[in-house]
Formats: structure tokens, sequence, C-alpha cells
């Protein structure tokens, strides 16, 4: 196997002899410091594939935004007949079902999820498949036999929403290079390897399992391998061409993607291992420029297809139909050189060929020591399509190594070698309000948590309020740890990730990935008690539903320590009170500071609070400041966000940035120059995260009222991008509602 | 060093070289016809602060200054507070952060004229073409803008000559070329810039109940081609 005939032409080592991509990568990529003057534009195949793409989206989205249903089957590897876009003129092949953007039924996580998923598009679930699942236990049935009523309770008032209870976790990046680099043959054979040494240790809890974890690896690898002979392709090998590799390696993700639907199913960072074959073929003549960009558009066109099947209840949350086809483009390596290759560019650059759209979540990881013409590039690419995100690489790579990847939004992870526990988000400022007034909530009527009286007193006294609010978080923080051990221990049982799991090493490194939703609002709320005066208002039963204010108080959002701090203790307080209850399977946590559109949704939940928000209205989203109280400009306004210490947010800190072409610069390269002005001096702070928006709101407002005028307008909502015709009504309202940076 | 500002934009590319960090100052005595901040005419108005605290958020910010940018002061009329400008500009040499200024050149006193020592480049308002249109829309004669022009001349400090269109009152031209003769004629000046003139400014007359002298004219659509 060191010597297989398709690593001709490689530089050898130890990639060979063990699993190892970062080592292949290290020892045998090109960086890349030149500018795009390379790249060449769409092929008149590429423009015909992705005509007859274009024209079955639009379809989509007359039909209420699912084209059609097969109900016939669960969706796994082999239930579905090879599917083709154009059989003829398709360089890379394979569709999640027999026909493109067709979805399947996955109802491994919950059967009345997707029940209710069919019905919402007007289909109804085949009765062979309900049968089938009939003597079945779902992750969600698995769930719900467990929680308790506090758990219940919670989840129901909102204080803990968007658990990952009913489908799939996702949050997983299996390295699908392995897929290429190895192929499924000898990745069975490591597994084999693993499992028979498994087998001469102590048969304990965690060793059967993980035995039997290793069983189901394998019995998957055989089947991917099996679903790629479907199309006639025979993946038991290495990769022996460009081609082959980027076939391979998209083969790995759709077997993930055909056996899970987990809410971000993210591809890593796939550009730079791609491009070491790209290389080999240009050097051997059997590759030129135009067809690797037309690989590469393939490719991308592919990941443009991947589709689940959701609730509209799920949209609310993550809302335009997001896959979270996550990839990590460009960062430095640990000695110095920039992973940046050609093969970066051409994976930005599809959003030219192809046109701006919100999949795959391009992710630059974004250095100072990046090279100025691949930053200038990105940076076009952003004032042109709004459709990239930065992630700060120097903050990542010491913690992480540089052969990390995101998934989803902002989580960072070695590839291969850590996943996480999805761990959705608790609601912040409902939190406050539960503990002022004792453990009731006021809009659902129900009481949870410790019981106390309801916070007397005139006007709020902020030590009072602070130290109640402490009181409750300690008690949430128990409850929401537990809350995640038993949604994952049951879908480790029901719903386990065999595909992906194959994909990494046997013995992974485990996050557990909690949230925060409504931060900003939570820290003008004590800001405003602690600086002005606020008086509750109170209901006839002597709760407090809403709050009246006196004098200034600072806001977050302008540069200033004294709401900025409220913040800051707030994040590194909360993951110190999740610590204290052990998590699942020795899982490390973590937190994020991440709404996605779900903002909006807990903004509905949650009654007035002391900032003056009004009951109903959206929080911000992710670490974003509250729009309308930014009243400094973007510098003071980024630099809030920055002091969010990611020490204490290892799970990412999201911050949605939107602004005017105008204020960005007059001429579009001021624009360019600016924006990479701006990246540098916000990461060189420490931040982690930015969405990059450069647009109008009259845009956005016209998009609103003409959307069919805009069908591939794609925006950066937080951590991800979508079609902003896809989002709800009441989603985009609150996008047009948010700061746009202006110079007045 | 006390001063009265009226507000911070942290991240400007429209006023001065890069990205600029700008504070606006609060007063003015002028009442121009197409003003865009009404609410800093008041001198008792605003927020009192002193340089050093203003210079620490300037700090904050520098590192968005880039190559090019820095520290601009506008208004309102910064020059109605000259001794405090001059404060905030000296510490922001100290630093070596660029300082420009925002100014329409009517105040040119001794007290003014020092500011200029840390000046390094000033943002010359040009409002109209004629004495009678300054005297007329603007309030105060040319005379003054013109002379401050001069002193920056002898002072060799960097200006950028800038006049908002304004459609029917300053789009004409011939009086657009005479601005950039001048421009040409003095050596001082880097720049001549044209701002179109907009109306966002309406709802902040209205928030104060009083009339915007130029509310009826149209927003300027494209600068003329010259």
């Amino acid at each position: 196997m060191a010597n297989h005939p398709a690593y001709e032409g490689f530089v050898p080592g130890a990639w060979q002899e063990r699993i190892d991509v970062r080592d292949f990568i290290q020892k045998n990529y090109t960086p890349y410091t030149g500018d795009e003057g390379f790249l060449c534009g769409p092929t008149a195949r590429t423009t015909r594939l992705m005509d007859k793409l274009h024209a079955l989206q639009r379809e989509e989205q007359a039909r209420g935004g699912v084209l059609s249903i097969n109900t016939d089957v669960a969706t796994s590897l082999l239930n579905y007949a090879p599917g083709y876009l154009d059989r003829d003129e398709e360089l890379i092949v394979g569709l999640q079902t027999e026909a493109p953007l067709r979805r399947g039924v996955n109802p491994f996580g919950g059967m009345r999820m997707a029940e209710v998923a069919c019905r919402a598009y007007g289909y109804e679930m085949s009765p062979k498949l309900k049968d089938e699942f009939l003597y079945r236990t779902t992750h969600n049935d698995g769930v719900y036999r467990v929680y308790t009523d506090d758990m219940r309770r919670a989840r129901k008032i909102g204080v803990i929403t968007g658990l990952p209870d009913a489908y799939g976790r996702g949050r997983i990046i299996g390295d699908y290079r392995r897929v290429a680099l190895y192929g499924i043959d000898r990745l069975i054979e490591e597994k084999q390897r693993d499992k028979r040494a498994l087998g001469r240790r102590t048969m304990d809890y965690e060793t059967v399992r993980q035995s039997e974890e290793l069983f189901q690896q394998i019995a998957f690898l055989q089947k991917t391998k099996e679903m790629a002979a479907l199309y006639g392709i025979d993946i038991a090998g290495p990769a022996a061409t460009a081609q082959e590799a980027i076939q391979w390696t998209y083969f790995g993700y759709l077997a993930s993607i055909k056996e899970q639907n987990g809410a971000a199913m993210s591809l890593g960072r796939v550009s730079t291992f791609l491009d070491i074959y790209i290389e080999r073929d240009l050097a051997r003549g059997t590759l030129t420029e135009e067809r690797a960009q037309e690989l590469m558009d393939d490719f991308v066109m592919k990941l443009r297809m991947a589709r689940h099947l959701r609730t509209p209840e799920y949209n609310e949350l993550f809302g335009g139909d997001p896959m979270w086809i996550t990839e990590s483009v460009g960062g430095m390596g640990e000695d110095g050189r920039t992973l940046v290759t050609k093969n970066a560019f051409r994976m930005l650059h599809t959003l030219h060929n192809l046109g701006p759209a919100p999949e795959p979540n391009l992710t630059v990881l974004y250095a100072r020591a990046l090279p100025e013409a691949f930053k200038r590039y990105c940076a076009r690419v952003s004032c042109q399509t709004s459709a990239i995100q930065y992630e700060n690489d120097d903050l990542m790579r010491p913690l992480y190594g540089d052969d990390y990847g995101i998934a989803c939004c902002v989580s960072a992870m070695r590839l291969g070698k850590e996943m996480q526990f999805f761990g959705a988000r608790c609601n912040l400022p409902k939190l406050l309000l539960l503990a002022l007034n004792g453990g009731h909530d006021t809009l659902s009527g129900l009481d949870i948590g410790p019981r106390m009286d309801v916070m007397d007193g005139d006007v709020l006294d902020f030590e009072r309020v602070y130290e109640r609010f402490a009181a409750y978080r300690a008690w949430l923080c128990e409850l929401y740890v537990n809350t995640m051990n038993v949604i994952h221990y049951m879908h480790d049982k029901y719903a386990y990730e065999k595909t992906q799991m194959a994909l990494h090493d046997t013995d992974v490194h485990r996050y557990m990935a909690f949230g925060v939703a409504g931060l900003s609002v939570l820290a003008d709320s004590l800001s405003a008690i602690r600086y002005a005066r606020v008086r509750p208002v109170r209901d006839a039963d002597g709760y407090i539903v809403d709050f009246t204010r006196e004098g200034d108080f600072p806001t977050f959002g302008n540069d200033d320590d004294r709401v900025d701090g409220i913040a800051v203790r707030l994040v590194q307080e909360m993951i110190r009170e999740l610590r204290k209850t052990p998590a699942y399977r020795g899982a490390e946590h973590t937190l994020s500071v991440l709404t996605i559109t779900s903002n909006v949704v807990y903004g509905k939940k949650t009654a007035a609070t002391p900032d003056g928000r009004k009951q109903g209205e959206p929080f911000a989203p992710g670490a974003n400041p509250m729009h309308g109280r930014e009243l400094c400009g973007a510098a003071a306004s980024l630099n809030s966000v920055a002091k969010l210490p990611y020490a204490d947010c290892r799970d990412g800190i999201s911050n949605t940035f939107s602004i005017v072409p105008d204020a960005l610069g007059p001429t579009p390269e001021a624009r360019e120059r600016n924006l990479c002005t701006l990246l540098d001096a916000y990461f060189g702070r420490g931040a982690h995260h930015i969405n990059v928006n450069v647009m109008n709101r009259a845009l956005l407002q016209d998009a609103y009222e003409h959307p069919e005028n805009y069908p591939n307008l794609t925006i950066r909502v937080s951590g991800y991008a979508v079609n902003f015709v896809k989002l709800s009504r009441e989603q985009q309202r609150e996008v047009i509602r948010r700061t746009f940076h202006e110079a007045m | 060093m006390r001063g009265r500002i009226h507000s911070i934009q942290s991240f400007s590319t429209l006023d001065g070289p890069g990205i600029r960090f700008v504070i606006f100052l609060q007063g003015c005595p002028l009442r121009c016809a197409c003003c865009h901040n009404p609410d800093t005419w008041d001198p008792a108005g605003g927020t009192e602060t002193d340089d050093g605290a203003l210079l620490e958020r300037v700090l904050r910010c520098r590192d968005y200054f880039g190559a090019e940018g820095g520290l601009t002061v506008s208004g309102g009329e910064p020059l109605l507070q000259s001794a405090f400008v001059r404060a905030l500009f000296q510490r922001c040499r100290a630093e070596g952060i660029h300082t420009a200024l925002d100014t329409s050149g009517c105040i040119v006193t001794d007290e003014a004229l020092s500011v200029l020592d840390a000046t390094d480049l000033c943002l010359l308002d040009h409002k109209m073409p004629t004495d009678a249109l300054y005297r007329r829309h603007v309030g105060c004669p040319i005379a003054g803008p013109e002379r401050f022009l001069r002193e920056l001349d002898a002072r060799g400090i960097d200006t950028w000559l800038r006049r908002v269109v304004i459609p029917t009152v300053t789009d004409d031209p011939d009086d657009l070329r005479a601005l950039y003769a001048l421009g040409e004629r003095t050596r001082c000046v880097r720049k001549v810039e044209l701002l179109p003139f907009r109306k966002l400014c309406q709802a902040k007359y209205d928030a104060m109940g009083i009339p915007f002298p130029f509310g009826h004219l149209p927003e300027c659509q494209a600068l003329p081609k010259l």
C-alpha cells in the first residue's frame, strides 16, 4: 500500500504508513502567493448545467420550498437508484436521491418530525415506510423516555431551545479527504485493526460500545463503496487523478448526508488537499486550468444541490433551508507557510462562475500573514457577493493546529480527530426574567426551577439582581448539561453517525458545545439596571411584566468597557458554571455566542426586558450589539465584540456585519483595501468571526417587496449565508432592521 | 482640557484619506442652508468630555486606520473650541496619528490658527462660489474662508477644498471650474472634492421643529462632469 501506483509523484512520508492526511498535505502542497489572474471563467458546459439547476431551483421555490419528496423509503446509502442532473455532461456524479433536489425522508431522528415535514409540503409518508418504523426506536423516542419534567418544561417555555432531540445533531465533520487519499478498503482495514485491538481489552461499557460502533463504521464504509459502484465507480483504492480525488471526496460527503440529516453537515477543509492532485495532473499535462476550474465548479454545483427535509418550525430556528456545507479556505501552516493554494482561489471563484449562493458556506481562515493578493481577492469577492465569512486563524491555529475545519458556522475542530455534541443554546434574557419573577414565566404562566419571591423594590438594585440571576443560572446550567447528556446518549444509541465517524480516528476528542442567545440584550439590561434607574412594572399578581427607565446607560457596541465588561463577565461565568456538571462521554464543555436565525423566535418567546426591548422583539443575532444602539460607528462596534474572550467561548463568537458600499469606500479598489484593513484590525484585537455584507438596506427592502426579482440574492446572516428570499417574512424584516453601518 | 462633543463616528471613509475616526464637535456660529447636522449648532448642547478620554478612544481604533487613516475633527465648527482641538491634535501627533481638521474656515483668530500647528490636513469647506451667496446661505462673508486658505498656504498645510453640489445653487459648471482653478493656483491644495447634496438630515430638522432651508431642493443625483 505504501507504494500504491496512485501515489506516484507524491512525496512519501508517514501518511503512507498510517492515516494522516495532514502529513500528506504538508509534504505535498504548493503554497500560492500570487493573484487571481490565472483563474478561468465558466465553460459552456458549466453554464448549461447551471442553467438547468437554476430552473430546478426556481421550480422548487415556486412549490413552496420543496421540489419533491421520495416518501417510499427511508434515506440511506443504497436506497435510491443513481440520480443525475445531466448524466452525459456531469463531471462529478452523485445525488442524495434518484432525482435532483428531490428530498429523502429521514425518520431515524424522530418519526413525528418526518411525518410533519412531509405533510407541510403536501406529501404523506408511505404506509410501508411507517410500518418499517413501527417497532423501531428513534433517537426522539429514546430522549423522551428519559427527559425529566424540568427538561420538558425548559424546552416548552423556551429557556433552552433548538435542542437536537428530533433530528440529527450534526456538527460532525467526516474527514472526507481520507476516502480519496486511502480508498475505502484501506480505511476498512485500519478500522478492523482497531476493532481487534479493542477485543483484547476488558469488555467494560465503553469498550463494548466502541466495538459495536466500529462494526457499524465498517459496515457503512462498505456501503459507501457500494453506493459509488451504483454510479459505476470503484472507490476501493486511492484516487489516481484530480477528478477522482474530487469524486472520491464527494462520495464520502454524499454517503454522510444520505445517512444523516444533522443540522450542520460541514465539508471540512478540502480545497488545498485537492490542489495537490490538480497540481500533479497539471504537471503531467493531463489537466488544463480550465478543466481544473470546471471540476471544482461541478463539485460545488453538487454541494449546492444537497437538501434535507425539514419542518416549518425547524425553519424558524434555522431559516433559509441551510445545510452548512462549510468549507474552510486559506489559513497558515504551523511552519509559517501559507495554506493558500491556487485551489483556494478556484473555490472562491465558483461564486463568480456559478453565481453567488449560500452553499457551500465558504469560510476564509484569516491570518495576518496571509498573502496580500489572497486577502485582496477575498475582499473583492465579499464586496461583490456578500457570500463569505471570515474566522481568525491566528486565534484558532495555536489551539487546533493547522488542519482543523469549521463545522456549521463557528465551531472549530481538528479534522478526523475531534467531534462535537451540538448543544443548541439557552435564552439569557429569558433566564433573567425568570430570575426576577422567582421562577415564573409570565408568557406561558408556567413555573420552573427554584421558587423564590418576585424581586421586590421600586428601583432594581444591580447587586441584588445579579445575585439572583447567578442563582438561577447555576440551576439552569446543571439542567442544560444534563439535558444534553440525555440527548447525546440517545443519539449515539439510536442514530449514531457511522459514516462520518468512520472517517475519524477511532479514539476521538469530544466537545460538548453549549450556546447562549441574547447576550447583548442581557448585557444592556444589566447596564440599564446599574447605570440608569430601572423600575419594574408589575401585573395584578405582582409579577414583573415590563420596565421603565430613567437616565442614560451605556450599551454594548460602543467600545465602552462599562457594559462590554458585563458581557465579558457573563460568558466567563457561564462556561465556568456549565463545567460544574460533567458532560456525557467525557466531553469537553465549550460555549458559543451564536443564534443562526433563532434570534427572531427567541425574541418572540421573551417578555419585555430592562434594556427597553419590547415583548416579542427579536434579539440581535449572535454576539451582535442590538440594532440601533451602536452609536459610534463600525470600529467601536467591532471592538466591543472583539472583547469577548475566545478562550471562554471556544465554540465561537459570531458577529454579522453589514456596511453600505459607500461607507466602506468611494471606489471598488478603496473598498477592498479598507475591508482588508478592517479585517486585520478586528482580528488583531482577538476577535473570532465576522460575516461581511456589503450592501444597501434599500436593496433588501426591494427584495422584500419583489422577491421574484432576487432569486439568488445571498446575504450572510449569523455564521452562514442564505438566499434572502428563502427566509420567512419575519426573518426578512429582522434582517432589514439590523444596523447597516453608514457614514452620515 | 474639556470640550463639548456631539458624537463619534469610529469608521469613516468620507472624511479625509483612508479610514478615519471622526469626532463631531458641538457648536457652530454658522447657519448654512444646506447644513446636514443642525443638532450640532447649539454650543451648550452635546456631551462634555476631556481630551485624554477621547484620545484613549481614538487609540483603540488606530488599528483600523491602515497606512493613510487617522483622526478627523469635524462639527459643528471645531474651531469654536480651538484650544480643545489643539490639545487633542497635539496628543495625537505625539502618538503618530494623522490629524485632519474639517472646518468652514470662518473663524480666523490667532487662537483658531494655532490649531494648524498640530494639523496634518485641512478639509476646507468652500461652501459657495460668491460673497453674495455666502452672505445669503451661510451667514458670513467669503473673506473668512479665503483668508483661512491663505493662512493654510502660508504654513504649507495639505488642504482639500470641498464643496457640496446643491442643485440650482452650487451646481453651475463654471463656478465649479473656478473652484478647481483656485485649487490649481493654491500650492497647499492637494485635492478638490465635490460632495453630492443629500437630504437624509430632513428628519433631524423635523425632530427639532425647524424648517430645513434647502428642503425644497432636489438631491444631487450625479456630480457634474467638468
